[in-house]
């Protein structure tokens, strides 16, 4: 799995954390997303795919 | 595939909700006929930044596009764009398009969300604008250019992003409310006070408490709105964000059960083989049993999700949708979200932070609940306290995330 993530569309809103904690997190000062895990174990791909189609700024992609 | 599962789904609406509905369809392994239909010509694109960075310049057109075509191509749809579906069939089971054809289905997703409410007289009136598409942002862009004196109708989220924007641009800007403060059905007094007081240092003239009552024109151009105190406000642009209405009108003698919204069950399933989902879709709030819409981004996106599942497993098996709602909006320096339902709160109360600092987190309460949080610039504290809006907790002092 393969996960891109455009910072600059980021709005902070923190649904990918939600989603899937072991992979996302935030920054403290604005919020942005944090990648914990750019190369997920398998059973997190599930979570990984629900954050990025729930991300309200469609700044998650995922290739797998 | 289970016997009487559907085989032809059909989606109307071709932006966030539909687009959530395709997408987790296939994902849940369905690869049956699915056909999307969308009103306007493009690909499902992102509505947040058209009153922010595409409005401001920052962005084009092509950074609010949702998914890149080939993801798109990879869903392998029916996609008709740039022709709505003008009626539903029921007795036949298929969806009427504008060009004539007819699209017959046993699954249909209603996904057609909502449009600008317009005032009245305004039809066709040069210089007065709504912000709902990307051709509504790039008209609205084009004059800012030009920089006006820019006379924004409506304080809630789209006008007042409007307003900090054009503000940016160098725009002359004054924002007309009825609420007693900008924004104020959604953040309350104390927190639109702080949000009034912002827009102030930044130079727009804000006007609250006070109807609009006409837009003034001359030679078919606005040339200002008349209040309904007897005050006039000279303006060379006006943009009209006085909330959306659903997009509902194309059911007519369906049969579908719509009132201010496609009435759904908690499941979002209005009965007959047809489900809804995002601005469209009203379904009974789990506390009131009152049907709510949710006009926010997220919702389309988990309300897709949702009955993409309920379609697959049939309205016997499907499950209740169930959220906590969440919705953002940027202005100037201040980043300000909201989980859950502020509106009707008797209590607020700010739990870290303060208002003098812009940065914070208040927690609203009503009949001794917790019913929603309210983060400024504070967004990874606020995740903490989602919780507590989720379970209705017991509105206390003490609350910590």
């Amino acid at each position: 799995m393969q996960i891109s993530i455009d910072f600059d569309k980021c709005c902070g809103a923190g649904q990918c954390v939600l989603a899937a904690p072991e992979v996302f997190d935030q920054r403290d000062e604005d919020g942005i997303v944090l990648l914990l895990d750019s190369d997920p174990p398998t059973e997190e791909y599930e979570n990984v795919h629900q954050a990025a189609a729930v991300c309200p700024a469609a700044a998650i992609e995922v290739q797998q | 595939m289970k016997p009487g599962a559907p085989s032809r789904i059909v989606v109307v609406g071709a932006s966030a909700a539909g687009l959530s509905v395709v997408e987790g369809l296939r994902r849940e392994g369905y690869t049956g006929r699915l056909t999307l239909i969308g009103e306007e010509a493009h690909l499902p694109y992102d509505r947040p930044p058209l009153s922010k960075q595409l409005l401001s310049g920052a962005w084009e057109a092509d950074r609010l596009q949702l998914r890149a075509s080939d993801a798109i191509e990879n869903l392998n749809l029916d996609v008709r764009l740039g022709t709505p579906a003008v009626a539903l069939d029921a007795n036949t089971a298929e969806v009427v398009l504008s060009d004539g054809n007819r699209v017959s289905y046993d699954a249909l997703v209603v996904a057609t969300g909502t449009r600008a409410r317009r005032l009245r007289g305004t039809e066709g009136m040069g210089g007065v604008h709504v912000l709902r598409t990307l051709e509504d942002a790039f008209a609205l862009r084009e004059e800012l250019a030009a920089k006006p004196h820019l006379v924004v109708v409506g304080g809630g989220f789209i006008g007042a992003e409007a307003a900090a924007v054009a503000r940016g641009l160098g725009c002359e800007v004054t924002l007309v409310t009825d609420t007693a403060q900008p924004m104020g059905d959604a953040l309350g007094d104390d927190l639109g006070a702080m949000l009034r007081a912002v827009h102030i240092k930044h130079g727009v003239r804000v006007q609250t408490g006070v109807l609009v009552d006409q837009v003034r024109a001359a030679d078919g151009r606005a040339t200002g709105v008349s209040l309904v105190d007897g005050r006039t406000i000279t303006a060379d642009t006006v943009l009209v964000g006085i909330g959306a209405q659903p997009n509902v009108e194309w059911l007519a003698g369906s049969g579908v059960p719509v009132s201010g919204g496609v009435l759904c069950d908690a499941t979002l399933y209005a009965g007959s083989g047809v489900w809804a989902a995002g601005d469209v879709a009203a379904w009974p709030n789990p506390h009131t049993g009152e049907p709510v819409r949710i006009e926010h981004r997220t919702n389309a996106a988990e309300q897709g999700l949702a009955v993409a599942r309920n379609v697959l497993a049939g309205p016997e098996h499907a499950t209740p949708f169930e959220t906590v709602p969440y919705v953002w909006t940027d202005q100037y320096d201040l980043k300000i979200q909201i989980y859950g339902r502020t509106r009707d709160a008797d209590e607020v109360r700010i739990v870290e932070g303060s208002i003098a600092d812009r940065r914070l987190v208040a927690l609203y309460g009503r009949h001794g609940r917790v019913c929603a949080a309210v983060g400024v610039n504070m967004t990874r504290a606020l995740r903490g306290y989602r919780a507590q809006v989720a379970d209705a907790a017991e509105f206390d002092v003490r609350s910590a995330a």
